[in-house]
């Protein structure tokens, strides 16, 4: 192994000389914590991984959009309930064994298994089996149609693995994609080669490292120095204009699928009013929070949706940044001299430093928010699952994921029968335009109700080296998708 | 633990230049006070470790989060936390799960990680090769910034140049260490480009290794030097007033003979029983420093775990230090007894 990889450096090196850079250094903030996808919740798995050394039947493009992955087409039953994929041929995974319908099989089984530690396993909740026709075609069969059954074999968590490797997934990841994963120095790097014998278009990148650097501080310096070829969700918004300015860098700043929240409990009064909800939706000031908190990264939402989303529906207006009127509700409310209720911040910088500004806000129409710092472990068993909380911001990251509304337990714990039957009404939907209508009405109630303060769809950005060319800007999936990136000439 | 008599590091030097020169001899010859000192010693080494496991383990398992909720994030199904919280043994109760730890750990077995399902030995082994040569080299080079102008400075008491030293260390003492690293980073690797920024490229290539680990021992090594010379100068300064310096002095010596050729060589117990306290503090204090340099040693693997709660690579990784803290302590309680005759008895 450590032959060929310093063969492969040598080589790299001597056709570095003759032509364009082949290998890229690529920062993150994150290190996964292990490299399963299939097995746990962490993004940084999916960033380095997805589509690079996991594919799955479906794929997501950087626009979002979904398009064939490891099956090249599919036929849908009439009633929308079985789906047959018929796969590409001559799939090999990286250790040589061939991809086949069996392993589909397996991994689709693998994931809805009752002993499953699929973070996502919602994802995998309507198939009831799963068939091998022949080598090349499998049959899922679902409970029902599912409107968005591939845009969910899309995800990260359900991309095909093989029986042959599973056991040293965690550690060794063998998948069928234009990466090969070679090495990871724990709390330091992760490389990847490419693989020559991948079955699509062959990476232009002969070699990549990723390299984890959780402190802003340590990413600036990373960069500037060009330790770093490509940082992807730069952690300091404040050092932007700095490398806009600078020849050597480029900036790309794009969309995610997080729409940060100011979770509001919905079960906990004074918030179970609805009234008092909307006052504290007219008392944030949206784009101050933007600027101060996120240096003016980032898009208003007024209701749970992505609005690059073609579906989405600007529903800001509900939300105006009115606090005379939220005075006003306070008073219909019986609440004229406010009230005083928790805030409870996790870790990221758009929750600390947003939660402080509209700590300010709140306090400008009498609600006292008492703002506790919480860790993500904390934030989990309190917030999210004790709901022991008033108030809350989260970005929730999940692509599409207006569908928790439904869940009266959700920590948010919204309760409204008839948002829940539009959502069972969606599932079953799969009519584009019919479903574009329903989107639009779940919107709309979501807004109306004020089930949350909509603050923001969070965005990201990545700085590259000037030459870098084909990188995401978007983030419709954790992804840093190296398949198509190349260093211009 | 047992936290070493106040007074000790400075008495000693006294002890050791009264001492008949047959002594040392001695404690070999009438060795059964030393034997019931070891004894002594070596129970309360093995009471100390037991007390220090049970409160790492207490500690750590009260910390709220649940390591499965954690690692499956906020879609996790109830089902699939179970399945995992089997896997993880986090249905057993917590006196079998500290059985297994403590019983794992005297065979040199610390576990699996959770997050990286990789044994706990592994990462440990890993890491020890960044954070102990970056220790040592830090100790390094304290050292060789220290002893000179320690001396220096003593040598020059009330001078120019002890006011200099004086006024750098206080400087020193009184600036955070990842401030100096921040400012390092910005001269040597964004400005000059000499270096890195960060991150450690390997033991592959020894002298790359080396340079990796330069600006953050550097960054290291002055707040510590700063005590460390101080330590050194105020030692040499009570030498310089003690009676066989005067006795040197009235033999013809010059001041400063006295002080190179007696002064020096006894100053030093003090000074090395602050290195070996700063050893520790290196060893596994680098976390920021760490941080800052993205370096994977110990103590961003303490970090990472405690906020992934792996409490099984905190739990482990925080006794492994704790082992090494206790059992360098008693070495060197046994040292200090082979030359102080008074700490035997005192068992």
């Amino acid at each position: 192994m450590k032959m060929t990889l310093f063969a492969a450096s040598v080589c790299a090196l001597v056709a570095g000389m003759a032509s364009a850079q082949t290998d890229i250094t690529v920062g993150l903030q994150l290190e996964p914590p292990n490299l399963d996808p299939t097995g746990g919740a962490s993004q940084a798995i999916d960033s380095v991984l997805y589509s690079n050394v996991f594919e799955g039947l479906t794929r997501f493009q950087g626009d979002g959009s979904v398009v064939p992955g490891l099956a090249e087409s599919w036929d849908i039953s009439e009633d929308g309930t079985v789906y047959t994929f018929h796969l590409h041929d001559g799939v090999v995974f990286h250790d040589g064994t061939s991809m086949d319908a069996e392993d589909v099989k397996f991994s689709l089984d693998r994931a809805r298994a009752e002993d499953s530690t699929n973070a996502q396993k919602g994802l995998f909740a309507g198939i009831t089996d799963v068939t091998v026709v022949d080598p090349l075609t499998v049959k899922v069969t679902l409970d029902g149609p599912n409107g968005s059954f591939l845009f969910n074999m899309a995800w990260g968590d359900a991309v095909i693995v093989a029986p042959e490797s599973i056991e040293t997934i965690a550690s060794n990841p063998v998948g069928t994609g234009a990466f090969v994963f070679t090495d990871w120095v724990q709390g330091d790097r992760l490389e990847l080669t490419r693989n020559d014998s991948y079955w699509g278009t062959k990476a232009a990148l002969e070699k990549a490292t990723f390299r984890f650097i959780s402190d802003p501080t340590a990413a600036f310096a990373a960069v500037m120095a060009e330790d770093v070829d490509v940082f992807s969700g730069f952690p300091a918004p404040e050092n932007l204009p700095q490398f806009e300015a600078d020849p050597r860098f480029q900036v790309l700043v794009g969309n995610t699928e997080g729409e940060t929240i100011l979770s509001t409990n919905n079960k906990m009064p004074p918030f179970d009013n609805v009234l008092v909800r909307e006052a504290v939706a007219h008392a944030i000031d949206r784009q101050s929070v933007i600027d101060g908190a996120m240096y003016g990264l980032g898009t208003p939402i007024g209701t749970h949706f992505a609005p690059h989303n073609p579906d989405y529906v600007d529903l800001l207006a509900n939300s105006q940044y009115d606090p005379e009127k939220s005075k006003a509700l306070l008073a219909q409310a019986g609440l004229a001299d406010g009230f005083t209720t928790t805030l409870k911040l996790p870790p990221p910088s758009y929750a600390r430093r947003g939660g402080e500004i509209i700590a300010s806000q709140l306090r400008a129409v009498g609600i006292d928010a008492q703002i506790t710092n919480l860790e993500w472990a904390q934030w989990i068993e309190e917030v999210f699952k004790a709901k022991d909380f008033g108030l809350s911001i989260v970005s929730h990251t999940e692509p599409m994921d207006i569908g928790v509304y439904a869940n009266p337990d959700y920590y948010f714990q919204y309760d409204n029968p008839e948002f829940q039957a539009l959502m069972e009404e969606l599932n079953t939907t799969t009519e584009p335009a019919a479903r574009s209508a329903l989107f639009a009405k779940a919107q709309t109630i979501l807004s109306e109700d004020y089930v949350n303060g909509y603050l923001f769809e969070l965005a990201i950005a990545t700085i590259a080296k000037a030459g870098v060319q084909g990188l995401w800007a978007n983030q419709p999936t954790a992804a840093i998708d190296l398949t198509a990136v190349s260093w211009a000439e | 633990m047992h936290p070493k008599p106040a007074g000790l590091g400075t008495r000693l030097p006294k002890i050791l230049s009264n001492a008949p020169k047959g002594h040392l001899y001695a404690v070999y010859t009438r060795n059964s006070p030393m034997i019931r000192y070891t004894c002594g010693r070596l129970s309360s080494l093995i009471i100390s470790l037991i007390v220090a496991s049970l409160v790492i383990f207490l500690v750590i398992e009260v910390i709220p989060g649940d390591p499965a909720s954690f690692m499956l994030g906020i879609n996790a199904r109830a089902d699939t936390l179970a399945a995992l919280r089997t896997e993880m043994g986090l249905d057993q109760p917590m006196y079998i799960r500290y059985f297994h730890w403590v019983a794992g750990m005297l065979q040199w077995e610390f576990g699996t990680s959770w997050t990286y399902k990789t044994p706990v030995s592994e990462l440990i082994n890993d890491r020890i090769w960044v954070s102990l040569p970056l220790a040592i080299y830090a100790l390094i080079l304290s050292t060789l910034i220290a002893f000179p102008s320690g001396i220096y400075a003593a040598s020059r008491r009330g001078r120019a140049g002890d006011v200099t030293v004086i006024g750098a260390t206080q400087l020193g003492v009184a600036l955070p260490n990842f401030w100096f690293a921040m400012i390092l980073v910005l001269i040597f690797a964004i400005k000059l480009r000499w270096f890195s920024a960060g991150g450690f490229a390997g033991w592959d290539n020894p002298l790359l290794a080396i340079k990796s680990l330069t600006l953050p021992a550097i960054a290291l090594a002055l707040p510590q030097a700063a005590i460390l010379a101080r330590v050194m100068r105020s030692s040499l300064l009570d030498m310089l007033g003690e009676d066989f310096i005067r006795t040197a002095r009235a033999k013809g010596l010059t001041r400063r003979q006295a002080l190179w050729r007696h002064a020096v060589r006894n100053a030093l117990i003090p000074v090395l029983t602050i290195i070996g306290l700063q050893f520790s503090f290196l060893l596994a204090g680098g976390i920021i420093i760490e941080q800052v340099f993205f370096l994977p040693g110990l103590g961003r693997l303490i970090f990472q775990s405690i906020s992934a709660r792996d409490l099984i690579v905190v739990e482990s990784v925080v006794m492994l230090l704790v082992f090494t803290v206790i059992v360098v302590n008693f070495a060197v309680d046994l040292a200090y007894a082979a030359v102080d005759p008074r700490l035997r008895s005192r068992t």
